[in-house]
């Protein structure tokens, strides 16, 4: 397949997952596996780095690319602030900006989210912006030095699909980073049709923690991720909106050149 | 505008006469709508919603599985001081009980807090009974510096601060605040709140929303049922978090259900709660408010804790001492109320997880 590249770094796999909402840390190891997945998020607040058993860091495998979050932030200064302490805790330099000052739907505040993501890159660190779907959002993303952006499919943990796919396909087609799809993804055909879109990646977390067999699942999204892409590439054949008029309307334009 | 003027819209509604009209049709219609606003939440209080316990709690389950996943946080309460002026009619601590009295010197305070944070916990809860005289703001900012050295998260529930003292805490490094209006009724407020500063009703009531004016990150409420009727209680109390939720949306705000347990100084006058109650309660909160955050105690017996963790419940608290100085010293004080669950933290995380869920020891660090 097709490498994805971010931040200098060659991806395989095009599946991102998170780690939050596991009923228990140790299938975590087990769920990376399955899904083959190499860039691997979790929440900085949750990190226990005093606690061998506790420290979530202790389940993600050691080629996996840690890509810790913001969860927490209420607006950029405090993104800034959790992103410098993960890469003190020795959590690499990857970060997922996640400002969210609306506890009631956990929608992300874009315009906090673009002053973070400005200071980080400029400090070094590949940013990984969260954002509700916006085109003008994800351009000053782009100029503040993203290195791929991640709009939500829906908000996080309702499962509920693309509900912004039209705003997600107009961020693909006029975006020049990787656009990864992030939250809202309920099933693996979800991620398929995403992929399928031109998405350059998807992030899944709720769907496969909370489901009846995480590591099952993951396989699940791991395949659908392929399949998607593999179609993306293949060139999709374009759907046609209205089916072919056995009498067409314009057909006495070509009537001279019988 | 504060949640008073709300509470008054509610003070003369005819609760009995709106429960008694809700029929069977009204709860499953309620059940299957995605978003419910207060009347289909005060209908799931119903009685006519009790013989329908099991379709709610198949929905909160769900709704409390995509906000918060299969995870139960972890914390303990560390009582520094049980001096305290009021009399609560209802409470241990209340200044006419002959107990003994504790207040815990800053290096009892760093005992205990090796103690319980070698049992692995990193969220804390300190208390203190209401004596700004003994436990002034300054000690708690102390004391507050000595914990941060311990633990990710610190809340307090102490006597109500005026909104620059809640700054100053939050400066200190508190990030939560727990406070229970005890009773939302006005009248029974007055009458269990026999003497004591605490007799000032919406100094308390407001007491919430003056801490997210300065931006504390959690906010913890409830009443302590028993008090009145449970549904106009668990009512008033689910349109307070939905008003600071509104109001504060930076705000993660969560609510707990004491229900009143045998202490010193026993109070007569108590409406009572079963168990079916409580879970109704429970269900009808989490339908009602699908992200707020649920507390449970070690007032509630083990059994019942462990069956309530998969219908909503987001937070526990575990190896449990009321007393101050409960988990170091040898000269401890009596306690605020007897707990029931007296598991310690091991013991807690292996329930949870033989569960299918994941105890959480950590959600949160200093970030400044
Ligand atoms: S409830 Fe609080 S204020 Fe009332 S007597 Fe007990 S410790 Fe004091």
């Amino acid at each position: 397949m097709d490498k994805l590249v971010i931040g200098g770094v060659k991806l395989e796999s095009r599946l991102f997952i998170g780690t939050g909402k596991f009923p228990s840390k140790k299938i975590i190891p087990d769920v990376v596996k399955t899904s083959k997945s190499q860039v691997i998020t979790m929440a900085l607040r949750r990190v226990d780095i005093n606690s061998k058993e506790e420290n979530i860091l202790e389940y993600i495998p050691k080629d996996c690319i840690l890509l810790p979050n913001t969860s927490g932030a209420r607006n950029a200064e405090e993104a800034v602030r959790i992103a410098r302490l993960a890469k003190a805790l020795g959590c690499g330099n990857w970060i997922k900006i996640e400002v969210i000052s609306d506890n009631k739907y956990l929608l992300p505040d874009n315009y906090e989210t673009i002053k973070a993501t400005e200071t980080l890159a400029k400090e070094g660190f590949i940013v990984l912006p969260y954002m509700s779907p916006d085109l003008i959002a994800a351009k000053r993303l782009v100029e503040a030095g993203a290195a791929a952006v991640m709009p939500l499919g829906a908000p996080i943990g309702t499962n509920r699909g693309l509900k912004t796919k039209e705003l997600i396909q107009i961020m693909i087609d006029e975006i020049d980073l990787p656009i990864i799809v992030d939250a809202g993804i309920g099933k693996p055909s979800d991620a398929a049709e995403a992929m399928e879109m031109g998405a350059a990646a998807v992030l899944v977390n709720t769907a496969i923690a909370t489901a009846g067999d995480p590591v099952k699942m993951a396989e699940a999204f791991r395949l659908a991720v392929e399949a998607g892409r593999l179609a993306y590439i293949s060139k999709l054949g374009p759907e046609k909106k209205f089916a072919e008029a056995s009498s067409p309307l314009t057909g006495f334009l070509n009537e001279g050149e019988k | 505008m504060s949640f008073y003027s709300e509470y008054l819209k509610y003070k003369n509604f005819e609760f009995n006469k709106f429960l008694e009209n809700i029929t069977s049709s009204d709860i499953f219609r309620i059940i299957n709508k995605d978003k419910i606003d207060e009347y289909d939440f005060l209908a799931l209080l119903s009685n006519e919603a009790e013989k329908y316990l099991e379709e709610m709690a198949q929905k909160a389950h769900r709704l409390t599985i995509q906000s918060f996943g299969k995870t139960i946080l972890l914390y303990t309460p560390l009582y520094l001081s049980n001096f305290c002026i009021n009399r609560c009619s209802y409470c241990g601590f209340n200044i006419e009980n002959k107990i003994k009295r504790k207040k815990l010197t800053f290096e009892e305070i760093e005992e205990e807090a090796k103690v319980i944070s070698s049992t692995g916990l990193r969220h804390i809860l300190i208390l203190t009974g209401e004596s700004r005289k003994e436990t002034p703001v300054s000690y708690i900012i102390d004391a507050v510096k000595i914990l941060k050295k311990y633990f990710d998260s610190i809340s307090i529930e102490i006597y109500p601060l005026k909104e620059d003292e809640y700054r100053e805490v939050i400066e200190a490094g508190v990030d939560g605040l727990t406070i229970y209006q005890e009773v939302y009724d006005e009248d029974i407020y007055d009458k269990v709140h026999i003497a004591g500063l605490k007799k000032n009703y919406r100094f308390r009531l407001n007491a919430p929303e003056r801490a997210c004016k300065a931006r504390m990150r959690n906010v913890n409420i409830g009443a302590l049922l028993g008090l009145n009727d449970w549904r106009k209680e668990t009512f008033m109390t689910g349109l307070h978090a939905k008003y600071l939720q509104d109001k504060y949306s930076d705000v993660e705000v969560s609510v707990s259900l004491p229900r009143i347990r045998p202490h010193i100084g026993v109070y007569e006058d108590i409406y009572p709660v079963s168990d079916k109650n409580l879970v109704q309660i429970i269900l009808a909160l989490r339908l009602f408010l699908p992200r707020v955050g649920i507390t449970i105690s070690t007032r509630e017996n083990q059994k019942l804790r462990d069956n309530l963790i998969p219908l909503g419940i987001t937070k526990m608290s575990a190896g449990v001492s009321t007393e101050v100085g409960g988990h170091s010293s040898k000269t401890k004080s009596d306690s605020q109320f007897e707990i029931s669950d007296k598991r310690s933290v091991i013991e807690m995380k292996e329930a949870i997880s033989a569960r299918g869920y994941q105890p959480v020891f950590k959600d949160w660090m200093h970030i400044d």
